[in-house]
């Protein structure tokens, strides 16, 4: 292939300061016969800064697609017009995995991926923007794990993507920096979003249903990358989290209760407010330490500085998947109050925040030695420190 | 219209006896600025890692070698060729990965069928150029007379020693990274001193290609050898087929899973570890080794799946290793619980 430059010497020297790409070109794909070696001839080919067109129509692949160039953005004509079908899948962990940094995925979408979805790791500055990952036969355990999978990366927007029948998390991103998942939403997977042992996570304006649980915070020992902490969950709608947890066992998702709405599990300093939540029937809000026993000693299990803001909290708790429910429903009129903590490390809530605390003493031995009664934890003392969370603002530029 | 067709022919017969001719030259020489020059050359032959059309006679400079465990690639047999340009050296690095010179090329030619009836499917080419090493598979044609650039990899049907009928997968460009990769960085894995013969590097070295035999040199045993230690089998087969993703910088850090031969750490190597993003393909297990207990091991299950999405390693088979499986099961078993 001859590459030219497109504009002329003078018009060169201005953009040479500028990060637009001089020679970018364009690759546009079509679907049909060989489209699994024409488009993936056209991810290995591609130079940054060009762009691969996929134009509308079905893409049957029977290989994982991969892409290890930097600044390629990958364009279809809409998550409805421009579909990628693993369903023949019969190779590769993934659907598409991205190695390069700097990289756009939009408007364009997988369906039944045999193994993750799209995974991106150590994919800097990447933007998934109204890319779609379905599971067409819904919630089942032979799905696979993630949909949209970015790991150990730093910079990641996820803006308008839907992810349906993930047998782990819809929207997975783990041990990263600088993240935003919003605009998104996350239906009949086991976990909706997941936020795992990963930094300065900003997850708003998403709807999460149907998943096992909706938005769920995490940070896990044993791991390359720990120390989860610096989230914002705000302007969610978490409603009717209540799909039987599908995970196959041995994960950690596997271990969520039915009817989750938001949980914290072991991280530090995470924000939850203005989230409106409705027939979550478990927990609308859990904050939890870590529920095994480690001796990861790099690790705290512990929840620290979690605070509950204000949150519109509709029915909720009515048909908790606990030990003891019945007991527990009991005690408290028929339905748990929307905010449940173990007991374990530290969380304010504002005033007027109905709850209930496990009053553990001792994290890693699960609910075995609670003895239930409301909740009553300080308020916030001071303003949330928001600086430096979400992704960065170049990001937003490129949709 | 018929003149030009002519001329195609004509150009065609030409090109065929300058072949011809390269092909009778007794020892021809690797194609140095091809090696080390930039882009994607669309054959193997205009390498000139080869004597022959059918990649049989290496060219001088190259040398055939062979692994003490080597990777199982759905029992294919493997050619493996290291080509260092004369008057350069490969350095020895202790037991691990050889250094390799710039214009450095490691070949493998992946092949089925025994004898005169053994067909090459595919050569993998790893160049050392000087910004850093390249990786690329080529396909052969039917008449195995040429191997053609396949960036986008392929499937071929096969029938495997065993019998099996597969769909053999030519892994594209990217996937070549996928296992050759360390840091983001493409790196051989293959030529360790500790899983190569101490003859072979011996006689490396007498050549003046190789600096020393290093301490360590052929400490890997050889899998299949039923004298050697069921965990030393085990891991030495773990170190070849694994290690190269479950380390750190590898493609499957993040699973925190450290499967190198010199890890001692037992939780490191998945002993009682929990999964952490394997999904479904835990099998509803608890651990990747549960000492004691292979069948409740997601190391075994893995291994003895060969659906995507379960299987590991999840890019360069396609059939069960399952010689490999009974090693596994039987280093597991014998665990102190």
């Amino acid at each position: 292939m001859i590459r030219l430059p497109k504009v002329s010497l003078t018009a060169a020297a201005l953009l040479l300061a500028s990060a637009a790409p001089v020679w970018a070109e364009t690759h546009t794909i079509t679907p049909g016969e060989g489209a699994q070696e024409r488009l993936q001839e056209a991810l290995i080919l591609a130079e940054p800064g060009d762009e691969i067109v996929l134009e509308a129509g079905r893409y049957v692949l029977t290989d994982g697609l991969s892409l290890d160039v930097d600044g390629v953005t990958v364009r279809g004509a809409g998550m409805d017009g421009t579909v990628l079908d693993f369903t023949t899948q019969a190779g590769s962990g993934e659907g598409l995995l991205v190695t390069s940094d700097n990289v756009t995925l939009r408007d364009f979408a997988l369906e039944n991926p045999q193994g993750d979805g799209i995974k991106s790791k150590g994919a800097d500055n990447i933007v998934y923007y109204r890319v779609r990952v379905t599971w067409t036969n819904g919630p089942d355990a032979g799905n696979g794990a993630y949909g949209i999978y970015p790991v150990e990366s730093t910079g990641v927007l996820i803006d308008g993507a839907k992810v349906t029948g993930a047998s782990d998390a819809g929207i997975y991103v783990g041990q990263s920096n600088l993240i935003t998942v919003r605009n998104s939403i996350a239906e009949a997977n086991v976990a909706g979003i997941e936020i795992e042992n990963s930094r300065n996570a900003l997850v708003e304006h998403n709807i999460a249903t149907r998943n096992t649980g909706g938005i769920l915070i995490f940070d896990l020992p044993g791991l390359p990358v720990m120390g989860g902490g610096n989230v914002i969950v705000a302007n969610n709608l978490v409603v009717a989290n209540d799909t039987p947890n599908f995970a196959p066992p041995g994960n950690i998702v596997a271990g969520v209760r039915r009817g989750t709405g938001i949980m914290v599990m072991a991280n530090d300093n995470v924000l939850i407010e203005d989230n409106i939540l409705q027939h979550n029937p478990t927990a609308p809000i859990m904050v939890i330490a870590y529920t095994q026993q480690t001796d990861d000693e790099r690790y705290n299990p512990l929840p620290r500085e979690v605070i509950v803001g204000t949150n519109n909290y509709g029915v909720g708790g009515d048909d908790p998947q606990l030990e003891g429910a019945d007991m527990l429903l009991a005690a408290f009129g028929g339905a748990l109050p929307p905010v449940m903590w173990d007991g374990l490390g530290s969380m304010t809530a504002v005033a007027g925040t109905q709850g209930w605390s496990l009053n553990l003493t001792e994290a890693g031995v699960g609910l075995d030695g609670a003895s239930p009664s409301p909740l009553t934890v300080p308020e916030p003392e001071a303003e949330f420190n928001r600086d430096g969370i979400g992704a960065p603002a170049e990001l937003e530029g490129r949709i | 219209m018929r003149g030009i067709g002519f001329l195609v022919t004509a150009l065609a017969v030409l090109a065929a006896s300058v072949v011809a001719q390269a092909t009778s030259v007794p020892s021809s020489v690797v194609r140095d600025d091809i090696v080390q020059g930039e882009g994607f050359p669309r054959t193997l032959a205009e390498y000139g890692f080869f004597n022959d059309r059918g990649a049989r006679e290496p060219s001088a400079y190259v040398t055939g070698y062979e692994l003490n465990t080597p990777l199982f690639s759905d029992g294919a047999a493997k050619l493996r060729y290291i080509y260092v340009p004369s008057g350069q050296k490969v350095e020895a690095s202790g037991d691990g990965l050889l250094q390799f010179p710039v214009g450095s090329a490691i070949i493998k030619t992946f092949a089925f069928g025994e004898g005169e009836d053994q067909r090459f499917i595919e050569t993998r080419v790893l160049l050392h150029r000087a910004d850093g090493w390249l990786a690329l598979p080529y396909k052969w044609n039917e008449e195995q007379t040429e191997a053609r650039l396949a960036l986008a990899g392929g499937r071929v049907p096969i029938t495997t020693a065993s019998g099996e009928e597969i769909s053999y997968r030519i892994p594209n460009k990217n996937q070549c990274k996928t296992c050759h990769s360390v840091d983001g960085e493409v790196v051989p894995i293959g030529p360790k001193a500790r899983n190569l013969s101490a003859n072979w590097l011996g006689s490396m070295r007498d050549s003046s290609i190789l600096d020393a035999v290093p301490e360590g040199a052929d400490s890997l045993p050889v899998w299949t050898d039923t004298s050697a230690g069921k965990e030393a089998r085990a891991r030495a087969y773990l170190e070849v087929n694994c290690a190269h993703c479950h380390q750190p910088g590898g493609g499957a850090s993040n699973s925190g899973l450290d499967l190198r031969w010199e890890q001692d750490d037992a939780f490191a190597v998945g002993v009682r570890k929990p999964p952490v993003a394997a999904g479904r393909g835990a099998g509803g297990l608890l651990v990747s080794i549960e000492p004691g207990n292979p069948d409740a091991s997601i190391l075994v299950h893995r291994m003895n799946s060969a659906e995507p999405g379960v299987a590991m390693p999840e890019l360069g088979r396609s059939t069960i290793d399952h010689a490999a499986v009974a090693v596994m099961r039987d280093w597991i078993a014998e665990m102190e619980q």
